[in-house]
This record gives structure tokens, sequence and C-alpha cells, in this order.
């Protein structure tokens, strides 16, 4: 039998989203953005709406997500993609706006930004890539970084004295009066993959029913940042980041 | 307020709430802005006439203008008509996001109602912010256009012109006023109102913006102001560069006051300054002095030409700012050598008289005078 012969439409299990396209992706193995694309890129196809996307990457490893889904982008400056995206919704008030940041760009250069969107109740979804760490720019210390975790700028490990705490934001983001749905997931099983998919469903009908604000927290690995390798940066992450970072919806007012 | 039938009455008004009710009228599609004085009453106007409910305008009060030059970004990526106003420190947060609206080429316009500085400085009004307007302090090659109006009724026309070049030219474009325009009241006309353009407008306008509508039928569009390959970057760089001089070649603006064949003298001043220094010229004039003044309406492009042409006859300009001497460069550069520059003006929030002015003149004229002109021509 021929390769040709065995592809047949019946016998597929698995395809590749229409909306991802064939551009080699510049992310390392056992990296998350790239599970979080092709999710994204599936939920849009399922929901037909991808003449009503218009998606927001930021500073960060994702900076050149708009390479690999065939749909309109915005790359924002390091931090301010709230800013962007909540006036893009409010011009556009009937298209699924979603900003998809790290948690440097989330989380410290953008904390001022990514807090009121939220808490102006903007209609749209924000996907928030937590990998404790600053990725694109060699692995220094992130906002998220955990306590003792090692770094390029705390090489002997964070220490409260000197970096102060862990910021988590996605709990912040659950007390604000804008946000309707908040959620912590993570892509590192088959099963979570799923759970993660559903909430991003979830979190782009909101913004497309008007429902105010959804935060998405996955919690990522960041093999190269961690110098790990990927299922070393697996294993850490769910020993030492799930217990830091639980996973779980922490509010959903939408039921 | 915002009736039709009354666009041909004159209305007392002020410069900032000018700027509110043309956006309006022009079909801006939105604002996006942080209060700061001496510009407050743009988003305070804009607040009472609730534009939402009308022409479909969006308002909204932004956490900082950090936000608000995103915001603009933002919209300008996906075609809409937009606006921020602000001043001094304002405009300085906002420098980042200027040079990312240069970098994809944006629309967008920015109202700098601009303050004494440096830092927190005063809330008096003041034009040293002529440098961050022009020169900017963004990273990369690029400039905005910048509109100098010198009165309520021009803060009118200036966003109907903001409008229309920052469509023409893909850049934005800053309306640089001061706190006298913003805050002065003067008879306006306002223009009469046209409607906000339909999204297949917008998408026959701008096929290169990101709002998704006939992406199935289109490749997707991004805009990103990173590139990682140098040679792409210096192309994309040297494509601006050839916009930007044509920019120069077409829409470099000024008017010219008394300055006729026999013209012995040149003002050059923008803004409140020019208002001051026609005062002035009057008055020399009055005593028989030879002296017109040249105002620029853009400070970007800047009328150099036309100066430089002045400046083979007239040997002596007086260059009036309400700062220690911004403009001041790009008047000796256009002069190109042929003649010498003087600078007068106030600053920190202080506004020369045009008594001062014309004590400054006197005190040029004295010393070009005993360097430069014939004995026996003096002034009373
Ligand atoms: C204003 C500004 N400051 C700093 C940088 C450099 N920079 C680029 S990405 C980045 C950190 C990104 O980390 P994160 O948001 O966690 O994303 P990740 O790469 O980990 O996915 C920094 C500091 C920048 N591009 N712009
Ligand atoms: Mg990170």
């Amino acid at each position: 039998m021929t390769k040709e012969e065995l592809i047949i439409p019946e016998n597929r299990v698995y395809g590749k989203p229409s909306l991802m396209n064939d551009t080699p992706m510049h992310y390392c193995p056992g990296c998350s953005h790239g599970l979080v694309h092709k999710i994204i890129a599936e939920v849009i196809e399922e929901m037909g709406i991808e003449e009503d996307t218009i998606a927001i990457c930021p500073v960060g490893c994702a900076v050149f997500a708009y390479r690999y889904l065939n749909v309109d982008w915005i790359e924002a400056s390091h931090g301010r993609a709230p800013a962007c995206a909540s006036a893009v919704n409010r011009l556009w008030p009937n298209k699924l706006t979603f900003t998809y940041q790290g948690d440097g760009d989330m989380a410290c250069i953008g904390t001022g930004e990514s807090i009121h969107a939220m808490n102006r109740g903007e209609n749209i979804a924000m996907i928030f890539i937590n990998n404790a760490i600053y990725g694109m720019t060699g692995g220094q210390m992130a906002p998220t970084t955990l306590m003792g975790m090692k770094t390029a700028t705390c090489p002997y490990g964070r220490q409260a004295d000197l970096h102060g705490y862990p910021l988590h934001i996605t709990d912040i983001a659950a007390t604000l009066q804008g946000t309707c749905y908040v959620t912590r997931q993570a892509v590192n099983t088959v099963p979570n993959i799923r759970k993660a998919k559903k909430a991003i469903r979830q979190a782009f009908e909101n913004a497309m029913n008007k429902r105010g604000c959804s935060l998405v927290e996955i919690v990522s690995t960041c093999a190269s940042g961690w110098k790990k390798t990927p299922e070393q940066a697996n294993q850490w992450m769910e020993e030492n980041m799930f217990p830091y970072y639980p996973l779980g919806d922490l509010k959903n007012t939408v039921q | 307020m915002m009736d039709n039938n009354q666009q041909n009455d004159y209305k007392l008004l002020k410069g900032n709430e000018v700027i509110a009710l043309a956006a309006i009228r022009y079909g801006y599609d939105g604002f996006f802005g942080y209060p700061i004085t001496p510009q407050s009453e743009v988003l305070e106007t804009l607040a009472v006439e609730k534009p939402w409910e009308t022409t479909g305008m969006v308002v909204l009060q932004a956490e900082s203008e950090v936000a608000s030059i995103n915001m603009l970004y933002g919209a300008g990526c996906t075609g809409k008509l937009v606006f921020t106003s602000s001043s001094s420190p304002g405009i300085a947060l906002m420098q980042e996001g200027i040079s990312y609206m240069c970098g994809n080429e944006l629309p967008g316009v920015i109202v700098s109602v601009g303050r004494g500085g440096p830092g927190l400085g005063t809330i008096q009004p003041g034009q040293a912010d002529y440098n961050q307007a022009v020169y900017g302090g963004g990273n990369g090659d690029y400039n905005c256009i910048v509109l100098a109006p010198n009165s309520v009724q021009e803060m009118a026309d200036c966003m109907g012109k903001a409008a229309q070049l920052t469509f023409k030219w893909r850049t934005p474009v800053i309306i640089l006023s001061d706190g006298v325009i913003g805050q002065m009241m003067e008879k306006v006309i306002l223009p009469p109102f046209t409607p906000r353009r339909t999204d297949a407008e917008i998408a026959a306008q701008c096929p290169w913006a990101t709002n998704g509508i006939g992406l199935k039928s289109r490749h997707y569009n991004a805009l990103s102001t990173l590139e990682f390959d140098p040679q792409v970057m210096e192309d994309r760089n040297r494509a601006m560069a050839e916009k930007y001089k044509r920019i120069q070649a077409e829409e470099a603006d000024y008017e010219l006051y008394r300055v006729d064949d026999d013209t012995d003298y040149l003002i050059v001043a923008y803004g409140i300054s020019s208002r001051v220094s026609m005062k002035a010229v009057d008055i020399l004039r009055e005593n028989g002095i030879k002296v017109g003044m040249l105002r620029p309406k853009t400070l970007w492009p800047f009328p150099s030409k036309a100066i430089s042409k002045l400046s083979e006859k007239i040997k002596s300009i007086l260059c009036v700012e309400q700062s220690e001497g911004q403009m001041i460069h790009d008047v000796r550069l256009a002069t190109e050598g042929q003649a010498t520059v003087y600078h007068t003006g106030r600053s920190g929030g202080m506004i020369s008289s045009p008594v001062d002015v014309v004590d400054a003149f006197k005190s040029m004229a004295r010393e070009t005078i005993t360097k430069n002109w014939p004995k026996g021509y003096w002034i009373k």
C-alpha cells in the first residue's frame, strides 16, 4: 500500500486545523506555545468565526504567532495588547478580539493595561501563557518565577528580599467585577489539552456574547529557559508549578 | 448643539471644546484619552455630547496615556479613524506607541495641547514641545506630520485636515497646539456633519487593515513592526523614507503676513506666538519698519523652501516661540546660512507680549545694523 492509498478521509483520526498554515514554527521542542496556537486555531475554526476574529499577539516568544494562524493579527508593543484589544473591540463590537500574552507581558510591563481591561469588563478574551520566565529574551526572571527558581537574572534562585514574590495575577483577575470567567489550565497531557480547549472555547464564546472579560491562564513549560529536556520540563512543571498555580476555574459567572 | 441647520452659525467656543465637536462632525470613529491640563475639556466635552448615541463614535477614558496611544494603535490597525488628546507629560508617555504606529504606517490623530516643562512643569501654556512633536522621542527612523493651528477655528479645521492626511499618507498626524489656543474662546464655524465610514468603505479604503473583513477571499493581514532580516528591515525603512520625502515635497504649508518685495526683516512664529507676532509686526510697520511674518502651518514637513527663498534677501530673522528655542534650529537650517536667526520667547508658562517681541526685534535690529547693515539705517 502506498502512502497516498493510506491517507483517505475515513482513515484519518487527526488533522491539522485549516487555519494553521505550513510556516515552520520557531518554538523550541517541548514549548507549550505551539500547542496553545493549535487549540486556538481549532476553536476559531469550529466556531466558524475566522472572518470575525481580530487576534492580538504580544512581545514575547509568541511575537510571531501571526505567522502561523490565518486570521488577521495585530502585534502589540510589550504589555499593551489589552489596551489595543479594548479599542479594537469597542470599535468592532461584533467581532472576537483576543489577546495572547506571556507572564512578563501580562503580569509585569503590562499589569496596568491587563487589570484595567479586565476591570472595565471589555468583551475580550485573554490567553495568558505562564511559563514563569522571560522566554524570548533568554530566560530572565519573570513576575511569576517561583521562589528559589534559578533564572539568568536570579542565578542563585529567586529570593524574597531581593526579588519579591511571584505575582498571582489570575487570582487578582478573579476578584475584578469586570471578569466573567477566570480559569487556570495546562497542556501537558491529552486530557488537559482537551480541558484547555474547552476553556478557550468558553472564553471566546463569552467575548462573542458580550459577557465581559475572560482570562485563561495556561501554566506552561519553557524547556530552554528552564534548562531542561522537554520531558523534564513537563515533570518539573507538574511538581513545582501546579502546587503554586493550581489548575481549575477561579471564577465562572456564565453557567 | 449638533444641528446641521446651524452649521453656518458662529459659535463662541474654547479651542479644546472645538477639537471634540469637530471630531464628531468629521466622522471620527473614536477617542481614547487620559485627563491632563490644559486639554481636559476635550474628553469632558465628548462625555457631555455622547456621540456614541448619535454618530456611533466610541469615547473611552483610558487608564494612562500609554494605554491611550496603544488604543489608537489597535484602532489604526483595523482602519478606523480615531484620535487622542493630551499635553506635554502625557505626550511623552506616548512616544513608544507613536513609533509603533509609524512602523506599521497607521492612521491616527494625536492632539497635543502644550504646557510648560520639563517634568511636571506647569499647567500654564507653552511651546516647549516642538522637538517632542517634530523630532519625537520614539525609536527608529520615523516622522509624524505635525499641524500647528493658531486659532480656535484652525483647531476645528486641523481635525478635518488631519483625518484626511493620516489616511492619505498612512502616518500619524500630530496637531501641536498650546494651552492658550486650547483654553481661549473665539468665534468659530463648526464643520457640517460627515457620516462615519461604513465597514465596506473601510475595507475598500484600507485593504491592509486587520479587521477580518473578507478574510476568506484574501490572504490574512498581519501588522507587525518586527523584522529579523536586516535587509528586509532596511528595505522597509527606505520605503518609509521615500514616503517621508514625498510628504515633504507635497504637504509643507505656511502663511505669510505683511511680507512683500521690500521686506527687510522676517519673524517666524507658529501657534500662539504667531498671534502675538502679528500684533508686533503691525506695531513695527506703523513705525516704518519693513517687517513681515512667516507662519509655518505644518511643522513637519517644515516650510524650509519658503524660508530659504526669503533668506536670499532677508538677512535677519527673529524666531518667536514660547520656549528657550527649539524651532529656531529648523529655521536656521532652512536659511542655509544666508541669514542670521535670533530667538525670542518666554517659557515655563510665561507668554511674550507683542511689546516683548517688538523689544526683541529692536535689539536684533541694532545688532544686525552694526554687523551687516549700512550706516544711517535705524528704527524708532
Ligand atoms: C518595552 C520593551 N521592553 C523590553 C523588551 C524586551 N522583551 C522582549 S520579550 C520580553 C519578555 C517576554 O516574556 P514573557 O512575556 O513572559 O513571554 P515569553 O517569551 O516567556 O513567552 C522582554 C523583556 C521589549 N521588547 N520591549
Ligand atoms: Mg514567560
